[in-house]
């Protein structure tokens, strides 16, 4: 056996162990790492497939910042783990059979017996074959416009989520400079008219009381 | 050489694995979303396998712009679910019925 084929078959036997994991641990942050474990090894599946820049992307963006959020929320949140395991084997049955079910359908139409799927080979590229240089040109070129809109989701994505989570406070004492700026001088100082005051002679008992 | 229906048949699993995820905790929002990023992982391992075997480089694009989706995705997620946790102090899906859906 070759020793991509090895290779091929240790990834694919820890992904689908570590995605049981994810859905069947009793914590969170252990579903959380077994999920970074996961990544990982699919990460090491597309360096097969020799695509090297998704494969280091999928490590930075995914277990570096996605899982790292889900690891802050799930320890920032005080969870009742028993109460969340309440009626958690009730759903197997049902769940397993519509898994088992579309398993069984994918590999029958996939196996190749029907279809010339396994007579496809794969590419050869050279050894100096740069990836993401390619995959830039590809990018810049022809995906140029969906490229810019894919940061105007990440920029929509950052100003819903910092809008849904912020919070103001009451009792917050903080300026609002463009309130001052607008201030008027009658918002300030209010004339108020009424009778003049007239100032009464000095009363005559005053020597006596002191 | 490895064929290209084993990377489709361990994506298939994997994304069985993680239907039936979403099956099985329906009282715990966050490993549902955890759930939800697996199946994405998935699809995208299907796109690159089959970039790789018919020598074209949409495919890796489309996983790019999948993984931006996702992170997207993923963040707004979670801020809805710390202010649903802010606001009911639970988790569960069974209690997000205020709408009376």
């Amino acid at each position: 056996m070759e020793f991509k084929t090895i290779l091929f078959y240790i990834f694919a036997a820890v992904t689908v162990l570590a995605a049981l994991r994810v859905i069947t641990a009793r914590n969170p942050v252990h579903a959380a790492l077994f999920l970074v474990l996961a990544f990982f090894n699919v990460a090491g599946l597309w360096m097969l497939l020799q695509a090297e820049f998704l494969a280091l992307v999928l490590i930075m963006v995914y277990v570096g910042a996605v899982m790292v959020l889900f690891l802050f929320v799930v320890m920032m949140l005080d969870i009742n783990i028993e109460e969340v395991r309440q009626g958690f084997w009730k759903n197997l049955p049902l769940g397993a059979l519509v898994g088992g079910l579309m398993v069984a359908e994918m590999a029958a139409v996939l196996s190749g017996r029907y279809f010339s799927l396994a007579n496809l080979p794969p590419q050869t590229l050279p050894a100096n074959y740069s990836n993401t240089k390619d995959l830039a040109r590809v990018l810049y070129t022809d995906y140029a416009y969906p490229f810019e809109i894919a940061s105007v989701i990440l920029l929509v994505g950052i100003i819903a989520a910092v809008m849904l989570t912020l919070r103001r406070r009451k009792d917050n004492k903080a300026m609002h400079s463009s309130d001052q700026i607008a201030v008027k001088s009658k918002d300030r100082m209010r004339l108020v008219k009424m009778a003049p005051e007239v100032e009464l002679p000095a009363p005559e008992n005053k020597g006596e009381q002191a | 050489m490895i064929p290209l229906s084993h990377y489709l048949i361990l994506a298939a699993i994997l994304f069985a694995i993680s239907i039936v995820g979403i099956f099985l905790n329906r009282k715990n929002l966050i490993v549902l979303l955890m759930a939800i990023e697996l199946m994405l992982l998935a699809v995208n391992l299907n796109f690159v396998a089959f970039s790789h075997y018919l020598n074209d480089l949409s495919g890796q694009i489309f996983v790019f712009f999948i993984l931006v989706v996702a992170a997207a995705e993923s963040g707004i997620g979670l801020a809805i679910l710390v202010v649903l946790f802010r606001n009911l102090s639970s988790i569960d899906v069974e209690d997000l019925d205020t709408l009376k859906g």
